[in-house]
C-alpha cells in the first residue's frame, strides 16, 4: 500500500479519537484515549521516514500518559457531569468550519505532499557525511547545523522544569514568614 | 492536500477544545492536540515520495526525506513535554486553592 492511504488512515484514526477525548465524560478515560492518540502520531512518523521522531514521540506519550495520571486520576476518578452552554459550542463550531473552509485556498499553494521543495536540505544531504561524520543527518542537524536551536530547547526545558518543581514543592514562603 | 487538511482539522479538533471546554485537565489535553497537529504538519511537509529515512549508508544512492523538520520537530515535542508537566503543576496547584477544575468557579483569576 502506498504512503497516503496508511497516512489517511491514521489520521482519521488521530481526529476521531481525539475528538473522543475531548467529549468522553470519564477523565481517566480521556487521558488514555490521548495516548493511543499520540501512539498514532508515532505510527504516522514512522510512516513518514523519521525513525527517530518515532521513537521520541512513543516515549513522550508514554511519559505524557503517566503524568496526567498521576496527576489527575486521583482527584478526577468520578464522572462530572459539567454544564455546557449550548449556544456558546455551536458559535466556536460555526467559527471554526468557516476558518476550515477558508483555509482551503491557503493549502492550495502549498507544494503538494511528496514533492517538498528541498533547497537547504539538499546541501545537508550531499556533505554532512563528510562534515560532521554522523551517520545519521537528523542528528548532524541538531548536534552541528543547529546547535543554537538544540541549545535553546534546552533552556527552555530547563526553565520549564524549574517552574515545575518551584510550583510543586511543598516548603513555600509562608514557612520563612512564620519564622 | 487532503492529507494537509485533514492535519488541519486536527489542530481545530484541538482549538475547539481549548476554547468550549471548561474543565482544566480537557483544556491541558485539547493544547496538547494542537501540539500533536502541528508536529505532524510540518514533517508531513518534509516527506518526498519513495523517499528514505535521512541516514547514510554505503553504497545507496536513494532520495532521502527533509532533515531539517525533523530535527526541529524532535525539539519541538521535548518542549512539549515540559510544558505540559508545567500546565499539569499549575492546575494542580489551582486545584488545591479552589478545589475544583472548572474554569468559571475559579472566581479570583476573572480579569
Amino acid at each position: 500500500m502506498p504512503v497516503d492511504v496508511w497516512l489517511y488512515f491514521i489520521l482519521g484514526f488521530m481526529i476521531i479519537g481525539s475528538i473522543a477525548s475531548l467529549e468522553i465524560k470519564n477523565i481517566l478515560s480521556s487521558i488514555i484515549t490521548i495516548g493511543v492518540v499520540g501512539l498514532g502520531l508515532s505510527l504516522a512518523f514512522l510512516f513518514l521516514g523519521a525513525p527517530d521522531l518515532a521513537l521520541v514521540q512513543f516515549v513522550f506519550e508514554i511519559l505524557c500518559v503517566i503524568i496526567l495520571i498521576r496527576a489527575f486520576a486521583k482527584r478526577s476518578i468520578e464522572v462530572r457531569a459539567l454544564r455546557r452552554d449550548v449556544p456558546e459550542t455551536i458559535i466556536a463550531i460555526v467559527i471554526l468550519a468557516s476558518i476550515f473552509v477558508l483555509s482551503i485556498f491557503a493549502f492550495k499553494d502549498l507544494p503538494s505532499f511528496g514533492k517538498p521543495i528541498v533547497r537547504v536540505a539538499e546541501r545537508y544531504l550531499a556533505q554532512a557525511g563528510v562534515e560532521t561524520g554522523s551517520q545519521n543527518i537528523v542528528t548532524s542537524v541538531i548536534l552541528n547545523y543547529r546547535i543554537y536551536d538544540t541549545l535553546g530547547e534546552v533552556t527552555v526545558l530547563f526553565t520549564a522544569i524549574l517552574g515545575t518543581f518551584t510550583i510543586l514543592r511543598k516548603t513555600g514562603r509562608k514557612k520563612r514568614h512564620a519564622e | 492536500m487532503i492529507l494537509y487538511l485533514m492535519c488541519f482539522f486536527l489542530f481545530l479538533v484541538g482549538v475547539y477544545g481549548a476554547i468550549t471546554k471548561r474543565d482544566l485537565i480537557k483544556i491541558i489535553l485539547a493544547i496538547g492536540i494542537m501540539g500533536y497537529s502541528v508536529n505532524l504538519f510540518l514533517v508531513l511537509l518534509a516527506y518526498r515520495t519513495g523517499a528514505l529515512a535521512p541516514i547514510l549508508e554505503k553504497g545507496f544512492n536513494v532520495p532521502m526525506v527533509d532533515p531539517i523538520p525533523q530535527a526541529l520537530v524532535l525539539t519541538s515535542i521535548v518542549i512539549e513535554l515540559g510544558v505540559t508537566a508545567l500546565m499539569a503543576a499549575l492546575a494542580i496547584r489551582i486545584y488545591q486553592k479552589y478545589d475544583t477544575f472548572d474554569i468559571t468557579k475559579i472566581r479570583r483569576l476573572q480579569g
